[in-house]
């Protein structure tokens, strides 16, 4: 008689050494797993909670500058190196790593407005009050050396800003008019002009990089081309702008960090309309950078805050505050997108996190797993409001939250004035102007 | 010097005579280029001025430069349209990367430095005497020492077959391997019948297959024909050496104890013997003294097979109606058995061989013939059970009874034979072992034969004395052969009455049916004749008008429909089957039903409950409001494409690894330590340009302005 039995061959289930993982397996079928969107649900919402939880972006403060700090640069080979300029003409050289200053220079007598690396990162070049642009070498000297710079160009005009050409020994500075200038040589091999104002910034494009970009004190930005040594394009907005930034992944967007307390994305092709208005700081944003994978950008404002906005929406994801953080002048975001250093009034350069509750580290494949589905799963139900309430929820300073409500506000205020200014006129007379062309004053060719 | 005293005299005189000139000036009139021209016509001296002056009379005037602000603005456009066109080339770049399901940064990818093994080795030398000889012995056997890794033998292999002959040949063995593949598969599908008689027709065909193939042979090629009798010869010797179809084997055996019961067994036991028959039979060298032997074989075998196979042989098919006509030959050749006496020897030969050849035609012939016949049975009683009770009555009492006659006769007969042989046994006193077996047939057959008959009295006679006697007049006919003959008519005219009488029901109901209409359309008019004409068209106009919108039934329904869905439902809990008998058709007990059956509390009272013309929806719940969406999101158009992608989990509970790690992908992943330069023309295929920035710079012949240029003379003045 043949006897039936249950066998199993040994191997499904028995592993080839001891660190195999023991295969479990599984029945997918949908009638053992029920409720799926509730207990989804439930993941979702205690993972948006576990961010907030674990939401601690400050990682450190360097301090060492004697005034305000008021230019950050960053180095374009090296993650840890970063170097910064204070208001007291003082240069200094910071490891990230070590969280300490490994060189200070006393590069100008007055600020030290504007710092710029070499794209081969072996120099870099300051300018300053006091008319000149130095080139420094990245090393500091050698024992019974003196600190001297490379180069000293005394110009006639206080320079304002520097930017360097991210792949030839062109660099820019710009005061009273957009100077190329040719590392080699003592005078600029080409300058451009548009207007009798100061040009408070100047920044070449990372893509196509004959472009150049720079914000007036007359409230314009004006594009440049330096291959064809012209202008090319104006547009002037409602206020000055500060400083732009353009996208290093799409060669024709950029941002500008304007004083009417929001940020300008264009397209460069057409100027008249923004692309997004980003509007949540609460005082004047005075410099902006883009994470170099360009999909989100940060914002240093006069409100002693900085924000960081996805490039496609129109609110910041965060904003970042410490007690002790003064205005913050200058906001720089490091090469490999994981951290944004700020240097404020206060003297003291801060780093943070990108991401405020990442986990710093190597992660372990099922950490990262679990990251990931519970990324996704904040994304899936970020429109439940219990969720959308705990994501969007942030601790503001009493200033800035009073500010926020008072401009809140005003800006109803303005809304319901407009509003009743078309329906009480005759139809067609008052246009309604969209909120992205509001600011835009004209567009010059 | 004398030159210009001579000009300046000229420019006095010239002056001197336009004074009419300049009154014509001040009085507001035109100067024409003619009028200046007149003075100087008089004074040679300025005849090179006069030439001059013609010379420019002939020419048109040029237009006014553009100012600057002109001209640097349509400067400014051309760069700017130009610039516009170089970016545009990003425009699919970024939408692709905006679009893009991951990102992985950084973008340019590190190509891993492998150098093919041709070109490791190419700079390798041979130092050491060892690696010399090496070397030494590969030249000699013409073995490749450096790049390609390939004989001269391999190479020419390689191009030995092209690829399209390659392709054949690999089409052709894969054709090859299918086909094997299929034949396999046909064999072991056919290999796993069980059924006997299938392999029986099967083997029977491959024999006939192989006669038949043999007599081909003989006449094609006779040489070959005899080969293959000697071989057929050889078998059968071996066969008749090897004993095999003996009974004395493990099947035989066991089918020996089975034949009692089973028809099946018998058969393939008499299969057996002929067989066994057919293979020891020696060949006809007649002689007499051998016929006696084959005798006293037969008479052996005959001990060797139990009472049961020959007592089939005989009745096996008595008391299945189907099988008569095989019955009644079988009757005829057992009736020359029965006699086995008066027959000589060989004669019985004959008849077995005969039998032996027959047989295969014969039994598939009965095989055909039982499935058709039960095929016609199973027909005749649906249709017998489809129409009405008496016809089927008659149809069954009709084909019973005639077998039952025939069994009658048969006994009968079969009786006056026992009858007699016990006589002659009586009055013989040895008798052949062949004829003692028969009396103990005889005996049984009457008690096989009694079961139908006691059947059919307790069954059907009761019902047959109901039905009319002339068919059971009709029926007991002593002619056995004249049967299937006689049935097929007896049943014939028993269809046509049963269609002529469904037909008539069908009538009935047609009529039914078609009249019940013309009542109704009837009934109508006799109303309507009541009311006036011109009431009665309005209100045609009107129902026709609003043809099927009643507003307020509809809205009652619904509301009646709304007030249903919301009340309580009750909970059944009861189970089938639990404590009693369960399946289909049967319900569990109205005790059970009500037991079970929880009744739903009365809720309270509808908000809309006074209201007849509102219905106030009392599904929307306050606590689970603040767990639901409000809007629609923003990339969503509609509310159920919302709802797919929240229904649709992404988690490892629901999916696999594979497809959860597929619906995690983050957007973005970056690696840490990683450098992300910005995006590069050469990362996306995109040719940069060749010329520097710099370089370009340089050759711009405007590339300082007007403006530089002032300020920098300015600045050399200082």
């Amino acid at each position: 008689m043949k006897v039936k039995m249950l066998s199993r061959n040994p191997d499904n289930y028995v592993r080839d050494t001891k660190l195999d993982l023991q295969r479990v397996p599984r029945n997918y079928d949908p009638t053992l797993h029920p409720f799926e969107v509730p207990r989804e649900y439930v993941r979702a919402l205690n993972a948006t909670k576990l961010e907030r939880v674990f939401a601690k972006p400050f990682l450190a403060s360097l301090d060492g500058h004697r005034d305000g700090v008021n230019c950050l640069a960053k180095h374009p080979k090296n993650l840890a190196t970063v170097l910064s300029g204070a208001c007291d003409g003082e240069v200094r050289i910071w490891n990230l790593t070590q969280r300490n200053c490994i060189r200070t220079i006393q590069a100008h007598e007055g600020f030290v407005r504007g710092i710029c690396t070499r794209f081969c990162g072996t120099s870099f070049f300051t300018v300053g009050d006091d008319k000149t642009v130095k080139q420094w070498k990245m090393d500091g000297p050698g024992y019974g050396e003196e600190e001297e710079p490379l180069h000293t160009i005394l110009g006639k005009t206080v320079y304002t800003g520097i930017d360097h050409h991210w792949k030839e020994a062109v660099f820019a500075t710009c005061g009273q008019q957009v100077d190329i200038w040719d590392e080699q040589r003592t005078n600029p091999i080409c300058s451009m002009t548009w207007g009798f104002d100061s040009i408070s910034s100047v920044k070449f494009n990372p893509v196509e990089t004959f472009l150049l970009g720079s914000c007036a004190s007359d409230r314009n930005i004006v594009l440049y081309d330096m291959r064809q040594a012209t202008p090319l394009k104006k547009v002037i907005l409602d206020m000055r702008t500060n400083t732009i930034c353009w996208n290093p992944m799409e060669a024709f967007i950029f941002t500008a960090a304007n004083e009417d307390y929001n940020l300008y994305t264009f397209d460069m092709r057409a100027l008249d309309t923004p692309v997004m208005v980003h509007m949540d700081h609460v005082s004047a944003v005075l410099d902006v950078d883009y994470s170099p994978t360009g999909k989100e950008f940060v914002s240093a404002s006069f409100d002693k805050s900085i924000r960081i906005f996805p490039v496609d929406k129109s609110r910041s994801r965060e904003v970042y505050h410490t007690k002790r953080m003064q205005h913050v002048i200058c906001v720089k975001w490091t090469s490999d997108s994981k951290y944004i250093m700020c240097g404020s009034d206060e003297m003291n350069i801060r780093l943070w996190k990108a991401n405020a509750s990442e986990k710093l580290g190597v992660l372990t494949s099922r950490e990262k797993a679990a990251k990931d589905y519970n990324q996704k799963l904040k994304e899936k139900f970020q429109h439940y409001p219990h969720i959308k309430r705990i994501a969007r929820h942030r601790h503001l300073p009493k200033s800035i939250y009073s500010q926020i409500q008072e401009q809140r506000i005003m800006k109803e205020a303005r809304r319901r004035k407009e509003v009743n200014r078309i329906k009480h006129s005759k139809p067609g007379s008052v246009p309604i102007v969209s909120e992205k062309k509001k600011h835009v004053v004209a567009v010059v060719k | 010097m004398r030159g210009t005293m001579m000009e300046r005299e000229s420019i006095k005189s010239f002056w001197k005579q336009s004074v009419p000139l300049m009154e014509r000036i001040g009085s507001g009139e035109k100067l024409v280029l003619a009028d200046l021209l007149e003075p100087v016509k008089t004074s040679s001296s300025l005849a090179t001025v006069k030439k001059q002056l013609n010379r420019v009379k002939s020419k048109k005037t040029v237009e006014l430069p553009l100012n600057k602000e002109e001209i640097e603005r349509i400067h400014r456009e051309v760069a700017f349209n130009k610039t516009a066109k170089v970016l545009s080339k990003w425009d699919p770049v970024v939408l692709k990367n905006r679009q893009a399901e991951q990102l992985v940064f950084p973008l340019e990818k590190e190509e891993p430095a492998i150098a093919p093994i041709e070109h490791v080795l190419s700079g390798w030398k041979a130092r050491t005497p060892l690696e010399q000889e090496i070397f030494n012995l590969l030249h000699k056997n013409k073995q490749p020492v450096a790049d390609p890794l390939l004989t001269p033998v391999e190479k020419a292999s390689l191009q030995a077959m092209s690829l399209e002959e390659a392709k054949m040949r690999r089409a052709e063995l894969q054709r090859a391997r299918a086909l094997q593949s299929y034949y396999e598969a046909k064999a072991r599908r056919e290999k796993k019948i069980k059924s006997k008689k299938y392999h029986k027709v099967v083997k029977k065909g491959k024999a006939k297959k192989a006669l038949k193939e043999f007599e081909q042979l003989r006449k094609v090629n006779p040489a070959a024909a005899l080969e293959e009798l000697e071989k057929i010869e050889k078998a059968r010797m071996m066969e008749r050496m090897s004993l095999k179809h003996q009974n004395s084997g493990k099947w035989a055996k066991s089918k020996a104890i089975m034949a009692k019961y089973d028809l099946e067994a018998r058969q393939a036991m008499q299969e057996q013997l002929a067989k066994n028959k057919e293979l020891t039979q020696k060949l006809q060298v007649a002689s007499e003294s051998e016929e006696e032997e084959g005798g006293t074989e037969e008479k052996v075998e005959e001990l060797l097979v139990p009472d049961v196979v020959n007592e089939v042989q005989m009745n096996a098919d008595g008391p299945n109606p189907w099988m008569l006509r095989s019955c009644t030959s079988d009757t005829k050749e057992a009736a020359t058995q029965e006699d086995p006496e008066q027959l000589p020897e060989p004669e019985a030969h004959e008849v077995s061989e005969s039998e032996g050849e027959d047989r295969p035609v014969a039994e598939e012939e009965i095989l055909l013939r039982e499935f058709e016949e039960r095929r016609s049975l199973r027909k005749r009683s649906e249709l017998s059970q489809d129409a009405e009770p008496a016809g089927s009555q008659e149809t069954k009492d009709s084909s019973s009874q005639e077998v039952l006659s025939e069994l009658r006769v048969l006994s009968q007969k079969l009786k006056e034979n026992d009858q007699s042989r016990k006589q002659k046994a009586s009055s013989e006193g040895t008798i052949p072992q062949v004829q003692r077996e028969e009396p103990a047939t005889e005996e049984e057959e009457p008690l096989l034969l009694q079961r139908p008959e006691r059947v059919q009295t307790l069954e059907e006679l009761e019902e047959l004395g109901k039905e009319e006697c002339f068919q059971n007049k009709e029926l007991p006919r002593p002619v056995l052969e004249g049967q299937q003959s006689e049935r097929t008519p007896n049943n014939r005219p028993d269809a046509p009455k049963e269609k002529k009488k469904k037909e008539q029901m069908i009538d009935l109901q047609n009529l039914l049916t078609t009249q019940s209409p013309s009542v109704k359309s009837l009934a109508v008019p006799t109303i309507e004749e009541l009311e006036d004409e011109e009431e009665r068209n309005q209100r045609q106009m009107i129902k026709e008008a609003f043809a099927g919108d009643d507003v307020i039934r509809d809205f009652l329904k619904e509301k009646r429909e709304a007030v249903e869905a919301s009340k309580p439902k009750d909970v059944d809990l009861t189970l089938p089957g639990w404590g009693e008998w369960g399946g289909v058709g049967l319900k569990p007990s109205a005790k059970k039903r009500r037991r079970f059956l929880i009744k739903a509390p009365e809720g309270p009272p509808r908000k809309d409950k006074n209201l007849p013309n509102v219905i106030i929806n009392e599904k929307r719940n306050i606590h689970t409001a603040a767990h639901q969406v409000r809007v629609l999101p923003y990339p969503f158009t509609h509310h159920w494409q919302f709802e797919r992608t929240i229904q649709t989990p992404i988690g490892s509970t629901w999916n696999t690894q594979r497809a959860f790690q597929k619906l995690t992908t983050p957007k973005v992943v970056t690696k840490p330590g990683h450098i992300i330069n910005p995006i590069k023309a050469e990362d996306v295929g995109y040719r940069s340009s060749s010329r520097s920035d710099l370089s370009v710079i340089q050759r711009n012949p405007k590339r300082i302005t007007t403006r530089h240029k002032k300020q920098l003379k300015k600045s050399s003045v200082d």
